[in-house]
C-alpha cells in the first residue's frame, strides 16, 4: 500500500472534516467499548487470564528460535511445507512460486492482516492472478479499491448506504430493483456472489491467529466462515502468518483464545474456531491437496532483544484502536499504514523506519487506555515513548520543537534563572488576559489558541506569592 | 519539630505559572489533614515536557534537580496526577543503571503521592471544612486515573461537603485531548477530542466542571469558553479548600 504517514497530519484534519467517515467511527466507540466491557465483566479470571498470556508470550519470545524449529517439524510431520520470508518481497515470490506451480489464476483469502502488509493482492493483479477477499469487510474494501481503516473491522469506515451503492455498482447482474434496505440483504447478496468463487479458486490464502508449536497446527478465528470455505475448498491452502504468532501448545492457543474474541469484539468466541494441521489425509473426505505455512520476518527479530519486543506479544484484536481517542477522532485511514491505532504507532516504524512512521508515536495524548484494555499488557505509551527518544536521538524531531523545547530545558534546570524569567513574564500574559481572564491568539501559541482560548495566568507565581506571604509572617 | 510529618510541595509549572490559587488550596489542605508543610524554592518542572519529546538527557537533570530538593521530605505530594506519575512512575526508569542514582530515585519515588489520594489514602481525611455550594462534574484526569489509580478519592471527598451535588459526566474516563505538547502538536485532532469532552460537560448540567490536573482543566476551560459554555472550571482542590473566591480558569 502507499504509505502516507508522514502526511498523518493534513490525513488527520481530512479525516475529522469528513462527515460520513465520522459518522462511521460513532459505531467504533460506541460498540466496541460496551461490548468489550460487558465480556470482560463477566470472567471474573479475565485478570489472570491476561498476566498468563502475557507470561505464555514472553516465554515464546525468549525461546523463538526453539519453537520455529519444533513448528516447522511438526508441519512437515503432517505432510505440510514451511517456507520463510526475511523480507515482504521473499514472501511474496515464494507464494507466487507455489500459485505459479499450480497455475492459479483464482485465489481466495480469508482476513490476514500480513497480506496486507506485503501487499500481495496489487503484486497477484500484476502478475495475472485475481485475489478475491472473502471476509464482508475486506471483500467490500477490495471493491472500493481500499485499504483496512480497522485491523478487526477493515470497513469500519463506512457506512451502509455506501456499501449498498458500491454493491449496485459492482453486482450488475443481480436485478436493479432489488431492495437493500436491509443489512441481512447486503450480506445475502455477498454471501451468493462469493459461494461461487471458492469453488473456482485454485489456492486459497488465510492468516492465523496462532501457530502451534506442539502440533504444528495453524488457527484461525472468524465471523462469518469465509476462513474454513477458503482454506479446504481450495486445492491449495497458504497460510500467510509473522514469526510471533507462534505459541508452544494447543493449551497456550487455548489461554490465548479466551482473551482474544472479548478484547476484539466483546464475544465469548468467534463464532469459528478452526485448527488447520497439514494437508487432506487419504481418511479425510475433505481438505486441501497441499498445505504450506509462510514465515515472514519482515523486521520482527530485529525488535527481539529490544525496548519493542513487548509489541511482539500482539494477538491482533483491535481493542487499542477501539478505546484510542485519537483513533476515534481520524479513524485508521489517517495512519498512512498498514496498522494504524497504538499497536500501528508502535509498529509502523519498526516496519518502516522511525523516518517514515515518526508522525504515529507522537500522535498520542499517553492517555493509556489502550495499555490498560490491552489483553497482552502491552506498554503501548511506553514503547511509543521510546520511538520519540529513537526521534530525538537522530535529530528527527523538528527544528522549532526541539529548539523550543531546549530553550525551555535551559530555564527549568536553572531555578534562579526560571525564577527571574517568569516572574517577570507571568504578569505580563496576565495582563493580556483583561478582564475577561483569557487571551484569545498568542503569538507562537497559534497551536492553542486556533481552537481554544488561553486561560489568563492569575498574575504573580505561586512560588512568588508563597515566600511574600512566607516573609510577611503569614503561611496562608 | 513537631512530630507532624512533613510535606514538600510540588506545586508543578502550571499550576505556580497559572493557577497559584491551586497552590493555596493544596498547601491549606495538607496543612488541615496535620501535615507541616514546605515549598522548595529549587522546583521548576517534573520534566515531562522532555521526558515525553524523547529527550532524555534534560529529563533526567530536572528529575535530578527535584529529587535533591525534595528528598529530605516524609511526603512529596503534587495537585497533579499527571506530575505525580511522572515523579513516583518514571524517574527511577530514567536512572535505571546508574548505580549511584537509581535507589536514590526509587526511594524518592515511595515518598510521592497525588494530592487528593494522599489526603484520603495516606491522612486518611474523610471530611473536609469547605463551604462551596454547587453542581459540580468531575474529569478523571488520564495520568491520575490509570497510573495512580485516583477515581474515588476526589469524589469522596467532594460528598463530604455538604452544599456539593455530583453530576457525572458521561465518559469521564476518556481522555480531554490536552496530552502535553500533543495539544499544539496535532491541534486539530486535540481539538475533536476536547470538542466531544465540552458536549458531555456541557450536558450534565453542573455548575462546575473540576479535575486534578491544571492541563487538561486549561485545555477544557480554554475550549468551552471559546466555544461560549457557562460551565466554570475550576481544580479539585479549590472546592475541597473552600478557596473559590478567585475567578474560575479563564472566567471573570
Amino acid at each position: 500500500m502507499q504509505i502516507t504517514t508522514p502526511h498523518f497530519k493534513e490525513n488527520a484534519t481530512r479525516a475529522i472534516n469528513d462527515p460520513a467517515l465520522q459518522q462511521a467511527l460513532k459505531n467504533v466507540e460506541n460498540g466496541f467499548i460496551a461490548k468489550r466491557r460487558a465480556a470482560t465483566d463477566a470472567l471474573p479470571e479475565f485478570e489472570q487470564l491476561r498476566d498468563s498470556a502475557r507470561d505464555i508470550k514472553n516465554h515464546t519470545l525468549a525461546h523463538l528460535d526453539l519453537y520455529i524449529e519444533e513448528y516447522e517439524k511438526k508441519v512437515v510431520a503432517s505432510g505440510g511445507h514451511v517456507h520463510f520470508a526475511e523480507t515482504a518481497e521473499d514472501a511474496r515470490a515464494i507464494i507466487l512460486d507455489i500459485c505459479r506451480k499450480r497455475n492459479a489464476k483464482t485465489v481466495t483469502k480469508g482476513k490476514s492482516m500480513i497480506t496486507e502488509e506485503i501487499g500481495l493482492n496489487d503484486f497477484f493483479e500484476k502478475n495475472g492472478i485475481e485475489p478475491v477477499e472473502t471476509d464482508l469487510g475486506e471483500y467490500i474494501i477490495q471493491l472500493r479499491g481500499e485499504t483496512p481503516s480497522h485491523i478487526i473491522a477493515p470497513a469500519v469506515h463506512l457506512n451502509k448506504d455506501q456499501i449498498e451503492s458500491d454493491f449496485r455498482r459492482v453486482h450488475t447482474h443481480l436485478p436493479a430493483d432489488r431492495d437493500l434496505t436491509e443489512h441481512e440483504a447486503l450480506l445475502n447478496e455477498a454471501r451468493q456472489v462469493l459461494r461461487k468463487r471458492y469453488f473456482e479458486a485454485d489456492v486459497g490464502i488465510t492468516g492465523a491467529n496462532f501457530l502451534i508449536a506442539e502440533t504444528g497446527s495453524s488457527v484461525i478465528v472468524t465471523n462469518e466462515g469465509n476462513g474454513d470455505l477458503t482454506q479446504t475448498l481450495g486445492k491449495c491452502h497458504i497460510v500467510v502468518a509473522s514469526i510471533e504468532k507462534l505459541v508452544p501448545t494447543l493449551n497456550d492457543s487455548a489461554q490465548i483464545l479466551r482473551l482474544l474474541a472479548r478484547s476484539a469484539t466483546g464475544q465469548d468466541m468467534s463464532v469459528y474456531t478452526t485448527f488447520s494441521t497439514g494437508p487432506k489425509r487419504a481418511q479425510d473426505p475433505d481438505g486441501p491437496e497441499e498445505y504450506h505455512v509462510v514465515l515472514l520476518d519482515n523486521g520482527r527479530t530485529a525488535m527481539l532483544g529490544t525496548e519493542f519486543q513487548d509489541m511482539l506479544r500482539c494477538i491482533r484484536c483491535g481493542a487499542c484502536m477501539n478505546h484510542c481517542p485519537v483513533y476515534h477522532a481520524v479513524g485508521g485511514h489517517a495512519y498512512g499504514a498498514v496498522y494504524p491505532g497504538p499497536m500501528g504507532a508502535v509498529l509502523t516504524p519498526s516496519l518502516s523506519g522511525i523516518e517514515v512512521g515518526g508522525n504515529l508515536p507522537n500522535a498520542s495524548t499517553f492517555c493509556g487506555r489502550c495499555e490498560s484494555v490491552c489483553p497482552m499488557r502491552i506498554p503501548l505509551p511506553k514503547m511509543m515513548r521510546h520511538w520519540r527518544e529513537r526521534e530525538f536521538e537522530k535529530h528527527l524531531t523538528p527544528t522549532a520543537a526541539r529548539y523550543g523545547l531546549k530553550f525551555w530545558a535551559f530555564f527549568a534546570k536553572r531555578p534562579r534563572l526560571y525564577r527571574t524569567a517568569v516572574s517577570l513574564a507571568m504578569p505580563v500574559l496576565s495582563a493580556l488576559g483583561g478582564s475577561k481572564r483569557r487571551i484569545h491568539s498568542l503569538p507562537l501559541a497559534g497551536g492553542w489558541t486556533k481552537h481554544r482560548e488561553m486561560p489568563a495566568p492569575e498574575g504573580k507565581t505561586f512560588l512568588q506569592a508563597w515566600a511574600e506571604q512566607k516573609a510577611k509572617g503569614t503561611s496562608r | 519539630m513537631t512530630g507532624k510529618p512533613r510535606v514538600g510541595l510540588f506545586v508543578t509549572c502550571l499550576a505556580d505559572l497559572f493557577r497559584p490559587t491551586v497552590g493555596f488550596a493544596a498547601a491549606k489542605l495538607i496543612e488541615d489533614a496535620g501535615c507541616e508543610l514546605d515549598v522548595p524554592m529549587a522546583q521548576t518542572c517534573c520534566g515531562q515536557p522532555a521526558y515525553n519529546s524523547g529527550d532524555r538527557s534534560d529529563a533526567r537533570a530536572l528529575a535530578e534537580q527535584t529529587i535533591e530538593a525534595f528528598e529530605g521530605f516524609d511526603y512529596v505530594v503534587a495537585p497533579s496526577g499527571s506530575c505525580a506519575a511522572m515523579l513516583k512512575k518514571h524517574y527511577p526508569g530514567l536512572f535505571k543503571g546508574d548505580a549511584r542514582w537509581e535507589a536514590r530515585a526509587a526511594a524518592f519515588s515511595e515518598k510521592v503521592h497525588e494530592l487528593v489520594s494522599f489526603l484520603t489514602d495516606v491522612m486518611k481525611v474523610e471530611t473536609v471544612a469547605s463551604d462551596f455550594s454547587g453542581t459540580v462534574t468531575y474529569h478523571d484526569s488520564c495520568s491520575g486515573l490509570r497510573e495512580l489509580g485516583v477515581k474515588e478519592q476526589p469524589r469522596k471527598l467532594l460528598k463530604s461537603i455538604s452544599g456539593v451535588k455530583i453530576a457525572e459526566m458521561k465518559d469521564s474516563e476518556v481522555c480531554c485531548g490536552f496530552g502535553g505538547t500533543f495539544c499544539v502538536k496535532y491541534p486539530d485532532i486535540s481539538n475533536a477530542i476536547v470538542e466531544k469532552k465540552s458536549q458531555t460537560i456541557g450536558a450534565t448540567g453542573a455548575d462546575v466542571l473540576l479535575a486534578g490536573d491544571i492541563g487538561c482543566l486549561m485545555n477544557m476551560a480554554g475550549k468551552i469558553r471559546r466555544e461560549g459554555g457557562k460551565t466554570e472550571v475550576r481544580h479539585v482542590a479549590e472546592v475541597l479548600a473552600g478557596m473559590t473566591s478567585a475567578p474560575p480558569i479563564a472566567g471573570k
